[in-house]
């Protein structure tokens, strides 16, 4: 299956080139299954999570921040990920560009990364450098300097950053359009990067209120992965996050949330650059919430045999092979967000079929599913590749830690992340049709239609 | 046969520190005579596997342009007695993952297998190899997808100015080609066309194998003999180098959209060039990297320009030739365009600092190491360094090559290779102050809807 039609996920990199918990002082760890993993938490509020992997002496350090876009006061859309480029420039300590040049000098690499729920930085190194790693680090969670130069500098960077992703990508556009329509009162609704208006709009004042009330040990989580020990890394976070103070008024992470939705909506989204129209629809869904992970393992299931192989899923099947009527077809769902999540399907059309017709087939595949239920065989063998993919997991340290620091910065603990594998395991066939009833609500649905022409959609 | 050469991985960095990591690269000679590297490591219960056929799509017949791709593309589309959806199914009942990609040069086969089943994953992809059905319902069925893939093509500005560049720089050697084919010429391909095609790409006698985990010698090469004991001996003959055909200019393609794409290049030195690793570091310092580079320093950080701008010193096969790339709003283009030609003016006659060499070189040898992060990654390194004629001591070697450059030897190099007056640029967009008469227009492939 050849197809490059992506649909990117809404995490977006400063460069372009990716519990429960004890205190400290009473030094007894929790230890979750499976995974290396051991975690802490500092008196000033700090989470610390130890993933241990000695397979190479390299260590990865993530500072995980629980504030991303859905975070930031309306009108002021894109100053969590304007921030995030900003804390590459001065600090008391560091001049501008100093802390990754400080970072390659040491043979590193690091970049950082913004999304609705969470800002997340990172460098990899040799794991001997740890130590001045989590000093950088730690001084830029307190000592931000943030010039007006390099404000007014770093918002024509951003300006280029949202031209080349978003204008420049007829997909981005349309996908901006749908979340916007899907999201009545939510801020999920408004892209990470911002509004062009509003990034233009963007100064000192709104980087600099953001930075105060929400770059504190208490709003943070410390991942480090590789090849340390966990006694050595909470010395080094004592010793460096320790002395910062917790932030009094942080406030209490209460979004806006969504109200009853009652109507179903239809956009087209028309620009001349599409070259292969096509159709998505996404519905409102649950995420996965901290001790109630099972809807959204059933919803994951439901994605995977709806849409997940091209060759044996349902909509591929049906859609691709039997009616042979579409390139390809897809359906989506990642439950892993602090608020409520979405639930797509996709159709790309063959040549010569209308996105109407397009879309009307897709609801029959939909509809005939709910009334069959998947087979056992289609529950198998989801079920032998999500165990798989256990495994194939664990040779990579790196998306351990952002695993972990995800789910920590969107309201999972230790605990959930480790009785997840399990708890997708358990998923039974009608737990997947109870679930697709519940998301298949038309009334909390948006369907997009993406063409390079009015013409293309005959009314 | 097998013969083990133990190698140890220095990771330093930069001030005091040394940790090590043993790498140990065995040198397996299958009973069937096919060599393979492999570093056994049974920590995760699975194998990483990297297999590289040189010739990729240079081996397309120029009348049936994009016949490699699209076999390639067919190779699990159905093998042996399944059809696609059968042989799929089969593979995700075991949680093997293979995928089949293929470039200009080479076609790349990356598989993951459980050692719980490792011997039914092995049947699979070698019937996928060996035995592709190229059934004509499949055959269409991908061709749409290839079709889809041009067309979204000659809407996207990134690649219509690497085809444009590719074009004016290799003409008719395959380089200059378009290596999924043209709409016109994918439309034409036959079964036959596939089949042939199939012969030509995958031949043993231009294969590398690299193996990474949880696997013996013993079984790795009674497994590389099931896989690869089928294929053909050998294959048509490869392509010959080109030079480099651009000089310096620029190119303007008009395209509607609010930010231009811009690529640029000029000639290159071949990867066994004694001065190779001086222009490597050199390339760091002026658009390797991240942050720091001299052009992102000048282009991004001052002045706001771009998003990024990086440059990469390309050995292909047979063609050598710096490349660089940077997107800038249509206001801006004309100004980015001076600054990087400004900056490739000052290197080439002001050289580099020693603080520069010695801040590339700590960071050039303490990321090496950093890449063998896994299974799969160490796998794709060692068929990598086959690929381009590289020992097994090359991963210990490698930083020594980087130490032992010096300042009098980049700045020769900047100073003799570095070529203001040859830089040439291709921009796809509408950027002001730039005329589209400073050099002749691109004429591009005209654009054929898919077939219906």
């Amino acid at each position: 299956m050849l197809r490059r039609l992506a649909l990117a996920t809404p995490v977006i990199l400063a460069l372009p080139v990716l519990a429960s918990t004890v205190s400290a002082q009473e030094a007894a760890p929790v230890i979750a299954t499976g995974d290396a993993v051991t975690t802490y938490t500092l008196d000033n509020g700090l989470e610390v999570v130890v993933i241990e992997d000695h397979r190479a002496p390299v260590v990865t350090q993530m500072l995980w921040y629980r504030v991303g876009s859905a975070d930031e006061p309306e009108g002021a859309s894109g100053v969590a990920h304007f921030l995030e480029h900003l804390l590459f420039k001065a600090t008391d300590d560091l001049e501008a560009g100093e802390f990754s040049a400080t970072v390659a000098a040491n043979g590193g690499s690091d970049n950082a990364f913004t999304s609705t729920d969470y800002t997340a930085y990172f460098q990899r190194v040799a794991a001997d450098r740890l130590p001045l790693m989590m000093q950088m680090e730690a001084e830029r969670m307190n000592d931000l300097a943030l010039t007006d130069e390099d404000i007014e500098t770093e918002r024509q960077v951003i300006v280029e950053e949202r031209n080349q992703r978003t204008e420049s990508n007829p997909g981005a556009l349309a996908r901006e359009q749908m979340v916007a329509a899907q999201y009545i009162n939510h801020p999920y609704g408004r892209p990470v990067i911002g509004w062009m208006h509003e990034i233009e709009g963007l100064g000192r004042k709104e980087v600099r209120d953001f930075y105060e009330t929400y770059y504190s040990p208490n709003d943070a989580i410390l991942v480090v992965a590789g090849d340390v020990l966990p006694e050595e890394v909470l010395a080094l976070a004592e010793e460096h996050y320790g002395p910062i103070p917790a932030e009094p008024d942080l406030p209490e992470r209460i979004r806006p949330q969504e109200p009853p939705q009652r109507a179903a909506r239809h956009l087209v989204y028309v620009d001349e650059r599409v070259s292969q129209p096509y159709v998505t629809r996404s519905y409102l869904a649950p995420e996965r919430d901290s001790g109630d992970q099972e809807t959204a393992a059933a919803l994951t299931y439901l994605a995977e045999i709806l849409g997940g192989s091209s060759f044996t899923s349902v909509l591929g099947e049906e859609l691709v092979f039997e009616r042979d009527i579409a390139l390809h077809a897809g359906a989506g769902y990642d439950g892993m967000s602090l608020d409520d999540a979405t639930f797509s399907l996709s159709i790309v059309p063959k040549p010569g079929v209308t996105l109407d017709a397009a879309e009307a087939a897709l609801d029959e595949v939909v509809a005939g599913f709910l009334d069959t239920g998947p087979t056992p065989e289609q529950m198998e063998r989801i079920r032998t590749q999500l165990r798989a993919s256990e495994i194939y997991a664990r040779d990579s340290v790196e998306a351990l830690a952002r695993r972990y620091g995800a789910a920590l910065s969107q309201g999972l603990t230790v605990e959930d992340v480790g009785a997840w594998p399990e708890i997708l395991q358990s998923v039974t066939a009608e737990q997947v049709v109870e679930a697709a009833r519940a998301v298949f609500d038309p009334d909390q649905s948006v369907t997009l239609h993406v063409a390079p022409t009015r013409e293309e959609e005959p009314k | 046969m097998i013969r083990t050469l133990s190698l140890t991985l220095a990771f330093c960095a930069g001030f005091a520190g040394v940790a090590r990591a043993e790498i140990e690269i065995e040198e397996v000679t299958s009973p069937g005579g096919i060599e393979a590297w492999l570093v056994e490591d049974h920590t995760i219960p699975f194998t990483a596997l990297e297999l590289r056929f040189e010739g990729g799509t240079g081996l397309d017949d120029p009348e049936r342009l994009g016949a490699v791709n699209l076999m390639t593309g067919l190779l699990e589309e159905g093998a042996g007695e399944m059809d696609a959806r059968a042989f799929q199914a089969a593979r995700e009942d075991l949680a093997a993952s293979f995928s089949f990609d293929v470039g200009t040069d080479t076609l790349r086969v990356s598989a993951r297998m459980l050692s719980e089943n490792r011997d039914a994953a092995a049947d699979l992809l070698r019937a996928a190899l060996a035995a592709p059905r190229f059934d004509p319902v499949a055959i269409e069925r991908v061709r749409g997808q290839v079709q889809s893939i041009l067309a979204q093509d000659e809407q996207n500005p990134r690649r219509l100015a690497s085809r444009a560049f590719y074009e004016a720089a290799f003409g008719d050697h395959p380089y200059g080609r378009p290596d999924n084919g043209t709409p016109e010429s994918v439309a034409a391909l036959t079964r036959e066309d596939l089949l042939e095609a199939h012969e030509a790409a995958l031949t043993r006698d231009r294969v590398h194998v690299a193996a990474v985990g949880d696997i013996t010698p013993e079984k790795l090469g009674a497994l590389i003999d099931e896989l690869l004991g089928d294929l053909p001996q050998t294959g048509p003959d490869l392509p010959d180098h080109v030079d480099f055909g651009l000089t310096g200019g620029i190119d303007v393609i008009d395209y509607p959209t609010p930010q231009s794409t811009a690529l640029f290049g000029q000639p290159g030195l071949k990867r066994d060039d004694p001065d190779f690793f001086a222009a490597y570091v050199l390339n760091h310092i002026l658009g390797g990297g991240g942050f720091e580079s001299r052009l992102m320093t000048e282009v991004r950080e001052k002045r706001g320009l771009t998003y990024g701008v990086s440059t990469d010193l390309v050995p292909l096969e047979n063609a050598e030739f710096w490349i660089g790339s940077l997107a800038s709003a249509n206001d801006k283009m004309a100004q980015a365009i001076e600054v990087i030609r400004d900056q490739w003016a000052r290197i080439a006659s002001e050289g580099v600092t020693q603080q520069e060499l010695d801040a590339a070189k700590t960071y050039l040898t303490g990321e090496y190491p950093l890449r063998f992060d896994g299974n799969g990654p160490i796998a794709d390194i060692l068929v990598g360094m086959q690929l381009t004629g590289l020992p097994k001591s090359y991963v210990t070697e490698r930083n020594a090559f980087i130490e032992a450059v010096t300042l009098e030897e980049v700045n020769r190099v900047a100073a003799e290779r570095v070529d203001p007056q040859a830089l040439h640029f291709v921009v796809v967009g509408r950027p002001e102050g730039l005329e589209p008469d400073t050099a002749p227009r691109i004429t591009l492939p005209e654009v054929v809807p898919p077939a219906e």
